[in-house]
Parts: C-alpha cells; structure tokens; sequence
C-alpha cells in the first residue's frame, strides 16, 4: 500500500533536504522548528492488464454509446491527442497514446471506417519532431499516416483549416481545427498529469486559434483562477467549459478519452529523487553524491541532454473514455488520489526546486521566463483551498536562470525578455502594450507554422500563467540564477539559501515559517 | 601661450597607437602629444581675431587621433603641428562670448572665388580645404596656423564666430557644435511619420543624434543601442522611442517593422539607420538591419573597415556619411543654418546636461582617458576647462 503525501516538520535531526536546481541538485539545511517539507505521495498502483483496460474502457464509455457502436462506414473520424507537452518527462515506450490510438485504429478497421485523420493538438505550442511523433504514435501508426499526410500537427495559423463554431454568451470565439469541427466523430486521446489538463481543455485549447485563446489566456482570467489547478475556483476552467458547450451545441461528437498517471516519475538510478531524505540508504546517498558532483563538472548543453533522454517509467492508473464532462469528473478525481497532500495553514515562505524540465521545453532549454512558469505558474498553483503561501509572502525558488533561450524552439521569448521586459514586468501592462504584435507577427507566424517555434504569443501565456502569484505574493527570490536574468524578471537574486531566507526576512519579518515544496514528483496541496 | 600640441612624429604616433589599442585614451601618454608653453597664432588676415577659449571639449574624432586611430585619409587636409580643439565656446576680442564654427571653408581661407559647396551654404563640403591664405587644415583644430581649443588662445575668422546668448551657459554652448553634426545627420535624408529610424551608438554624438531626429521628427520612430545604464537613460530621455543594449537592436528592429529575415539579413528593416559608431561591425549590422532602398548614414567617424557590400547591391541600399554642417532644408521647405538649429536644440533639450566633467589642461591624460571610457564611466561629453588657465 502506497503511503500517502506527508507534511514534515523539520526538526534539528532532519537531513538537508534535496532541491532541484535545473540540471542539477543541492542539499540545503533548512531552518528548524519553523520549517515543513510537503512530500508528494508514493505511487499508486498501476493498472495491469493496459491493453485489455483500454479495450474495456473503449467498449464502456460514460455517458456514451461505445466507440465501437460510434464507428461507421463512410464516416469522417479524426483523432486527436496530446502533443510532446505530455507527460513529463517523456514516457517509456510504448506511450500511451499509441497503445490507445492503436485499439481505436483497430476499431475503426473493424467498423469500416477508411476516412482516419491524425492531429497533434498543439494549439499554439512547437511542432514535434518526427522522433517525438514517432515516440508518442509508434513507428506503426506513424508509417501508415505519415507519408499519406493523414498524421497531421494543428495549425492554428492556417486560415483555410479553422472553423469557427460561435461564441459564448461572454462573447468568447469559439475556433477549432476545420478538420476535426467537420468530422463525424472527433476522439481525443489524452494524458493528464494535472488536474487542469484534459476536459474541454482539451479540445478548445488543444485544436484552437489565437482567436479562441486569448478569452481565457490573459492576466484577468490568471488572476481570478484560484488555482486554476482547482476546477470550482478557476475562471480558466470556467471559460473552457463555457467554450465547450459551443462545441457540444455546434461541434462535432467527441468521445473523450483521458488517463491518468502514477508519481513513478524517473528510472530507478534516480530513485532518491522521489525518496524523503531521511530514508535515503547508502545507495542513495552514493547515487546522489556521484550525480551531483558529475553534472557540476558536466557542461550545461551535455547534462541537458542527459536529462532530456530520461525516459519515465509513468505508469496508467485510470482510463476514462466517453462524454466530455463525465469523463473528465473521473479523471479529476483519479488526480487528487495521486497529488492531493493535506496541508494545514498557509507558510510565510515557499520554497521550491525548479528542475530541467517544464511542458515547455522538452529537449529545449529552461529559459528564464519558463522558469517563472514553473514555479509560480504551476508549481505556487498546485494548490487547492488557499495558497501555500500566505497573500504578501515569499516565493524562494532554486534554479541556474541562464540568460539563454533556444533559438529555434522559443524566438519570440527571446524578444519578449530583451525588449518587453526590460520596459514592464506586469502582466496587464504586457498585454495591452505588446501581445497584440507578438500575436500578429508575420515572422513568428512562419516559425511557428513552418519551424519548431512556439507561437509569437507564447511567452505572453506563460508570464500570464504567473499572474496570479505575482499579484499574491510580496517578494519572489530566485537562488543560483544568473542575477541579470533573474534582475529582468523582477525577481531579486540570491546566492545562497541563506542569503534567500535573509532577503525574505525583510518582507515577511522575523523567523517567518518555511514550506518546502517538494516536487516533482509532482503532488497538489490541500490547504485548509 | 599653454597648449596642448599634437606634432607630425612617426614614432610616437605608432606607440599611441598600441597604447591605445590597449587602453582606450592612453593614446595621448605615450603619442606626440605635449603640453607645453608655445607661440600664439598669428592672425591670418583682417577679418581675423584673437579669441580665448573657455570650454573645448573632446571629440571621438579626437580621440581616434590621440590614439593613433585616425585614417590616412587626412593626411593632406590637415597640418602640423596643431592644436587640437574644435568644440569650442570661447571669448571674443570684444569680451562676448562665441560658439566657434570649426570647418575652413573659402571664405575664412579667403579663396575667391568661393567653391560650389561653399556659395550653397554647405560648408562642410567645402572644396578648398587645402588652399587659400592658410595652411591645409579641413576644421581649426586641425590646422596648424589657426591653434585650437585645447590652448589658451587661438585665431577665429568673423564668419566662424556665433555669439552665445547671456542666457547660455558655457556648457551648453559647447554642445552647440556637435549638437549641429548631430542636426545635419538627422536631416540629410526625409524621413516621414511613423518611419523606423535606428541610432546606432550612445556615446556624445549618438545621444544628441537621438535629440535631433526626436526633434525634428517627432512622428518617427526612433530605436537606438545603447551599451550602458547610464547611455540607455539618457537615450531614452533625449527621445528613443525604443532603448535596448546593441546585440538586441537586430531583434526589435526586426520586430517593429514587421519583417522577415534570411539568416541574419532582415526581409524588411528600418527605413534610416544612423550609425554613429563607424566601426566594421556596426555598419554590418546597418546593412543587416536596414531595409531595402533604405539609407544608411555613417555619422560616426568610420576607419578603415571590411565589408560585404552584396546586400547593399541588391537591396539599392543607400550608404552615406554625414559630415558637420552648412544649410538645412527642414520639412516646412525652409532652409536654415545648421548652427542656428543647433543652439535652438541645445536650448530646448538643456543638452548642456550632456558635460560630464571638465578638466584643466595639464590633466589632459586624464581627460581623455576618462572621455575614452566615458560611457562604461556613466559620463557623456568631457570637456577641457581653460576658464581659470594662467596667461589666458
């Protein structure tokens, strides 16, 4: 039996505790008697039989025929699925998206079903390579599609492949994939590692347009979604799911399929990684010891690398198939029985670890702006009830924040840093002054369509996905980062832990009590 | 008289030359440049006067030639020994203060009849800078009969002479100079509303090329470079609609206009690049950056530089320098004088803000050590200080 997450109170005999600075890792002592370490949960069980369950949950859908009775001779069928965001890190073979999509494949052979297009619903993420289609499909599915071109990626700039559905009553756009939007039936497979992930999200995100975006990925919506990890206090959700009744009203049918996934994040040589340090054996401190002092010596590009080839052993939980919402009620809940840590109170001070990695950057670089958007766009969200950290508190993150931006992957968050934060760092002021030309930029456009970039606007969401927290909290202290980068993002630079701990002093006062985060794994408080 | 002098010494200037390469403004300890009591000029001619200078401030086309930077190109337009020394406010025979208007034109080297530049008004153009009742010398400061600024007293002809308001301070009348450099930059090409104009450089003449294109066409759009903190502010306080450090003006420019690139070559681009810097790489990145038929001045004081002109062949980019001053034709269609703009511009933007600091002239190493390093020192404009030499 899994132990469930666990609140530590630090005492004088607790053991340094392990931070993840990037490609990296330091031990730091924390301070005693006023400091608690949330520990994710250890992870559930898997489900055995994965095939035969994918099977089974197709054929007892909620709230739905199943597939099967769905699939039709001469019927237009289109699947969707999660693209190279998903999970994190990337997952051992075969992914779930190609066991799942296979047994579609099957059915729709078996029903007579010959008009099949696959979509990679990058909304306005980078495009995958065809080694990570070829890692989430399979070589099968990608050789059977690919060279006919019916393994499509979303292209929410191509004007002649979007269709616009209608509006809300809020007046918000609803604009998805013209291929999906005239499809008989539209599946979409899905791999949820947070509780935002998946419903209608994934569909009028994942398949849609700037047009569509920019009513629910803007600072107001950010702002007033607390947390929008928390579906009952997030106007993100809200607007989705206001957006998904457009799509259920004037859509197609879509048969939801989402999944969720243990915290059996990283191989076994990194199992001090998921381990609480007092539990560390020899093997684990040697494992730690060894690695850390490795990568020090390691130059950054060539642990990057390292770190990026890390397959994850990820394991299913739970799959769910069937009625968008339904589905998705499942899934939620199958969520919080993995992350959900109760935690009592609020902390004065929040500290966290930001590793290499975010759904962002895979095999790409952790730029300074995704850095805020793993720490306080997901990781201070990660909360359900309150946030961890008191309204005015500090936000202590460990993390290199290298001024360096892959060219390729992230062009606009390279002018995003230089030019408009050097100008303003709030987000409002951003979007009125700048998003509208990232957003229309022919240039980024090319890249986007054509390239491996992120969308023009890109890096306006991710600063947004931090908006709530900024306007939360009093101070946010980045230790071991590159002070320049650190400086631009309106954060303050730290060299130490203590040095942290004593610039937060200034704001949150005197011994101010201390919660370290203790991610990934991944795991959400419950604060009451 | 007490002047810094700047002799014709082959030997010396090759050791200013490596010390400057080595240290920015070292240039002067080591070169054939001495402080040291010499004669007064004598006056020319009967349009001539003794004048006394009271502010001189150091030029970058100084202190290429402290440095032993300076092209060959001048060879034949100047003559030795000098007193260097061209931004100068000073007082006249008559106890008025004055703005000297540096360049040698015809008619202070009484060439009659005057050359074509010279009876159009663009003095700068002037096609007898090596002729007439004075010896070679393309502005005082660079002649060896008129001294210069960086000496107690020198010779100015009437029409050099531009009398400076009580109003005035001296510091801002000694910007008034390469204030009007600056004018004559900004209005050597039309540019119209909302035209992306980029100023490459912050250092004296970047700022006040800054100021006059914000002046004078307060509709454009005005990207510059700017290395450090303290340039950046004063950029952006002089008018820069946009500031950002020179490795990201490709980036933003690229942005602001909407284009697309090949490589590192920009589809589009601005429609003006002002480069006030004239190093090999700046004038790249101006090609890179500018857009097709689009023009390139070279206000900086460009050297001997190696360049790929393809880019220039096949966009009809246009590359020009901008030189001093003479007449301007401003928008309205009306001609004006260059240096009367530039007193109307010092006086409006307070550009007498940009002197940073003053020197006497037996720290003359130091002034130009710190004017070589000014930026990187959070100073802008140094200037000589002659106001309380002894024998002046």
């Amino acid at each position: 039996m899994p132990r469930p997450g666990y609140v530590l109170d630090v005492d004088r005999s607790t053991p340094p505790t392990m931070f993840w600075r990037g490609e990296g890792f330091s031990l730091e002592k924390l301070p005693p008697d006023r400091t608690r370490i949330i520990y994710p949960a250890e992870p559930i069980p898997a489900l055995k039989d994965i095939d035969g369950t994918i099977l089974h949950a197709l054929e007892n859908p909620i709230d739905s025929e199943p597939l099967s009775a769905l699939l039709k001779p001469g019927m237009r069928l289109t699947i969707a699925f999660d693209d190279v965001s998903l999970p994190l890190p990337k997952m051992r073979r075969p992914d779930l998206r190609q066991r799942i999509i296979e047994a579609v494949l099957d059915l729709a052979a078996q029903a007579g079903v010959d008009d099949v297009v696959l979509i990679a619903a990058l909304a306005l993420h980078r495009r995958m390579t065809e080694a990570e289609l070829r890692h989430a499909l399979g070589d099968r599915i990608y050789d059977a599609f690919m060279p006919r071109g019916l393994l499509t990626q979303h292209d929410a700039e191509d004007p002649d492949n979007l269709e616009l559905l209608g509006a809300t009553p809020e007046g918000e756009e609803v604009e998805i994939n013209k291929r999906a939007a005239t499809s008989d039936l539209l599946v979409y497979v899905n791999i949820n590692l947070v509780a935002m992930d998946g419903g209608w999200k994934s569909t009028v995100t994942g398949l849609s347009s700037y047009r569509s975006l920019r009513h629910h990925h803007n600072p107001t919506t950010m702002e007033a979604s607390h947390s929008f990890m928390d579906q009952h206090r997030s106007e993100l959700h809200k607007s989705n799911w206001r957006m998904g009744k457009i799509m259920r009203d004037h859509g197609p049918r879509v048969f939801q399929i989402e999944t969720t996934l243990n915290t059996d994040t990283f191989p076994s040589q990194f199992n001090f990684l998921s381990k609480r340090e007092w539990e560390w054996n020899a093997r684990d401190r040697a494992a730690y010891i060894a690695m850390s002092t490795s990568l020090k010596r390691t130059p950054t590009r060539l642990a990057r690398n390292i770190f990026h080839s890390i397959e994850s052993p990820h394991q299913l939980t739970s799959i769910q198939c069937g009625e968008v919402e339904a589905v998705h009620k499942i899934t939620t809940e199958n969520v919080y029985k993995q992350h959900l840590v109760e935690v009592s109170g609020q902390t004065d001070i929040m500290t966290m670890g930001i590793p290499y990695i975010c759904p962002y950057n895979v095999n790409s670089i952790m730029n300074p702006i995704l850095v805020t958007c793993m720490g306080l766009g997901y990781y201070f969200n990660l909360y359900r009830g309150k946030p961890l950290v008191r309204e005015g508190g500090v936000v202590i993150m460990t993390h290199p924040t290298p001024w360096e931006f892959n060219p390729v992957h992230h062009p606009s968050y390279i002018d995003f840093f230089e030019q408009c934060l050097a100008d303003t760092t709030d987000p409002h002021e951003l979007s009125r002054k700048y998003e509208k030309s990232f957003a229309e930029d022919e240039w980024y456009k090319h890249l986007y369509r054509t390239g491996y970039a992120y969308h023009g606007v890109h890096p306006f969401y991710m600063w947004y996905w931090a908006s709530h927290a900024m306007k939360h909290l009093g101070r946010v202290i980045i230790v071991g980062g590159d002070a320049k980068a650190v400086r631009r993002l309106g954060f303050t630079p730290a060299t130490s832990m203590n040095d942290a701990l004593e610039l937060a002093s200034d704001v949150v006062g005197p011994s101010p009590t201390i919660t370290h985060f203790h991610a990934p794994p991944v795991l959400m408080a419950d604060v009451t | 008289m007490k002047a810094l002098q700047f002799q014709r010494k082959p030997m010396k200037y090759a050791a200013s030359m490596v010390a400057g390469t080595l240290r920015p403004g070292r240039g002067a300890a080591y070169g054939p440049l001495d402080f040291d009591e010499i004669d007064e000029p004598e006056l020319p001619g009967a349009d001539w006067q003794m004048i006394k200078p009271r502010l001189a401030g150091i030029c970058g086309s100084d202190l290429a030639t402290m440095d032993g930077r300076s092209s060959r190109y001048f060879e034949d337009i100047v003559s030795f020994p000098f007193v260097p020394g061209h931004e100068v406010v000073a007082d006249a025979a008559d106890g008025t203060r004055v703005v000297l208007e540096p360049v040698l034109g015809c008619v202070a080297r009484n060439v009659r009849p005057v050359c074509v530049s010279c009876s159009r008004g663009d003095l700068g153009n002037c096609e007898r800078l090596a002729f007439g009742d004075i010896a070679p010398g393309l502005q005082t400061g660079f002649c060896c009969d008129t001294g210069g600024g960086w000496g107690t007293r020198m010779v100015a002809h009437a029409s050099q002479l531009h009398v400076v308001a009580d109003t005035m301070t001296d510091e801002a009348a000694v910007m008034v100079e390469p204030t009007a450099c600056a004018i004559h930059a900004a209005l050597a090409f039309p540019i119209v509303a909302g035209d992306l104009v980029v100023v490459l450089g912050a250092g004296t003449l970047g700022l006040l090329t800054i100021a006059a294109v914000h002046h004078f066409h307060p509709d454009a759009v005005i990207v510059a470079g700017a290395r450090y903190l303290e340039q950046r502010r004063w950029a952006k306080e002089l008018g820069a609609t946009h500031v950002v450090e020179p490795d990201h003006v490709g980036r933003l420019v690229r942005r602001l206009s909407g284009s697309l690139a090949y490589g590192n070559q920009l589809t589009g681009g601005a429609n003006v690049v002002l480069d006030c810097v004239g190093t090999e790489s700046s004038i790249t990145e101006a090609l890179r950056i500018v857009k097709p038929r689009g023009r390139i001045t070279l206000v900086g004081m460009p050297n001997n530089v190696s360049l790929n002109l393809t880019s220039l062949w096949h966009r009809e980019t246009q590359l020009a320098g901008a030189y001093a001053y003479g007449t301007e034709t401003l928008r309205s269609g009306d001609d004006r004088r260059t240096f009367d703009l530039a007193f109307e511009l010092v006086g409006a933007a307070d550009l007498g803000r940009l002197v940073t600091a003053t020197y006497p002239l037996r720290d003359y190493r130091d002034a130009l050590e710190h004017a070589a390093t000014a930026g990187r020192r959070g100073a802008v404009r140094i200037a000589f200080d002659l106001r309380h030499e002894k024998g002046r």
